[in-house]
């Protein structure tokens, strides 16, 4: 026989709840009664009908996401999961959502129409495109006569009059509003003009917001050709159009500054811009002008002024070498010309007359005679010494 | 093309394009001269586009037989 401990058993009870899988997502329906607040902020409160109750909590960080917390004996909706508490030996149910029964059943539907688009990709985020950053012309679909548009023409005006507003007018709650909200897409793609669309609708209680969670409304932004910005209820309303529409904006004007520039950013842009190619164009000419400087000083260095005045030096100098070197060379053919003065001196027949030589010539020819046999008996002669000439007959042989 | 001929978009972009080109460029002196010229009159031409702006508002009107036409906006 096994003998289990109170926390042993307990916590193997607590295991069948936690696999079982309706226990651990369900919505259930009741009246609240003992609703309490603890000082740490977790609501305690029990849910019942005619023949059964059940101890619910909602933990603090739950509590502050709804939207409306129930008072005792009010009917409502609840989703959680069931588990047990084993400190105390209860099961109990964990609360997370609440909804008064008709909201709830509402809501109901919205859950389940939000599981059914989200699994058919009607939300995937990679079918979301991005706005234009500076359209041309805006399709809003909304009521003509609500705050929602005047409020949207108030921040269009303001952020970026040059965009165009095409109105497509349609009721925005009750039983025509899915309908008309549809026609008045469909009658901006038949325009065909607009860049970006506007689906917007101000505050108001969960039923007057009800045409954004039907499912035409959410087909027709999905087939939308051009980008969907929602902007309905407030900050805190999620509708189905807002999960289809490219951009959720929390509300109809915030819908608005999402769709456009903000012309002072804008302005502020274009003045930058202004500087930036003032200090630009500056910088370029102020670079030029040191280049220019830059080229000045080089072509002064190499301008021909400079250079002839180097050619002229270069000139003098060559002269002035050319005329050394031709003074040299006189020189030195006036010394040889000497020499040969004195050597051709040397030779001359007249010293040689000097010393008793005599020249003889036939007067007739001029012939130097330097051998018997060129003179005959009776040829006339002359004969030349050192201080002159005498004539002459040849008499006689000596041989 | 003339800078009045480009919707404010064009002419914006064009700005900063041009911005870009004369900080970034390696230009001769008469492109950057032609460069500055353009970029200060898109300027001008933005800023006067934003100031004679007046958001223009139009509504469709659905006809019975389906038909869409476009009628200036008459707030009720």
């Amino acid at each position: 026989m096994q003998i289990y401990k109170v926390s042993q058993i307990t916590r193997y009870i607590k295991e069948l709840f936690d696999i079982d899988d309706l226990l651990q997502d369900l919505w259930l329906e009741g009246e609240v009664s003992n609703f309490s607040r603890s000082t740490a902020g977790h609501i305690y409160f029990t849910l019942k009908d005619e023949e059964a109750q059940i101890r619910c909590v909602l933990w603090r960080s739950q509590a502050a996401l709804q939207p409306h917390l129930p008072q005792d004996g009010e009917a409502i909706i609840a989703h959680g999961h069931i588990s047990v508490y084993e400190v105390q030996g209860v099961y109990q149910f964990y609360v997370d959502t609440i909804r008064p029964v008709g909201v709830g059943l509402l809501y109901l539907e919205f859950e389940a129409l939000k599981s059914r688009l989200e699994a058919e990709g009607l939300f995937a985020s990679e079918r979301k495109r991005s706005l234009p950053p500076f359209p041309h012309r805006l399709g809003v679909v909304t009521s003509p006569v609500g705050a929602a548009f005047r409020d949207i023409l108030n921040v269009l005006g303001r952020r970026y009059p040059l965009v165009e507003v095409v109105l497509a007018p349609t009721p925005v709650q009750g039983d025509e509003a899915p309908d008309g909200i549809v026609a008045a897409l469909s009658a901006l793609e038949r325009y065909g003009d607009v860049d970006a669309i506007i689906v917007a609708r101000g505050g108001g209680s969960l039923e007057e917001l009800w045409a954004f969670n039907d499912e035409r409304v959410a087909r027709a932004i999905y087939a939308s050709p051009v980008p969907v910005i929602s902007g309905v209820g407030h900050e805190t309303d999620f509708t189905i159009a807002d999960f289809v529409a490219d951009v959720r904006a929390p509300t109809p004007s915030a819908a608005a500054e999402i769709a456009v520039p903000d012309q002072q950013e804008l302005r502020s842009s274009i003045e930058l811009g202004r500087q930036r190619l003032e200090q630009a164009m500056q910088g370029r000419i102020a670079k030029w002008r040191a280049d220019l400087e830059e080229e000045r000083s080089a072509l002064r260095r190499l301008s021909p002024r400079s250079m002839v005045e180097g050619y002229r030096q270069r000139l003098d100098d060559l002269t002035e070498r050319a005329l050394s070197h031709l003074r040299h060379r006189l020189t030195i053919q006036r010394e040889r010309l000497r020499g040969c003065v004195l050597q051709l001196q040397s030779l001359s027949p007249t010293l040689t007359l000097a010393r008793g030589y005599s020249i003889t010539r036939h007067l007739a020819t001029r012939q130097i005679i330097k051998s018997v046999a060129q003179v005959s008996v009776g040829d006339a002669i002359e004969v030349q010494v050192s201080d002159g000439r005498f004539g002459g007959v040849v008499t006689d042989g000596c041989e | 093309m003339d800078v009045s001929e480009l919707t404010f978009e064009e002419a914006f972009h064009e700005l900063e394009e041009t911005v870009r080109k004369l900080e970034e460029g390696d230009l001769t002196l008469e492109e950057s001269i032609a460069l500055f010229e353009r970029g200060m009159r898109l300027a001008e031409y933005c800023g006067e586009k934003l100031d004679k702006a007046e958001l223009k508002v139009k509504q469709l009107i659905s006809s019975l037989k389906g038909e869409v036409e476009i009628a200036p906006f008459e707030p009720s």
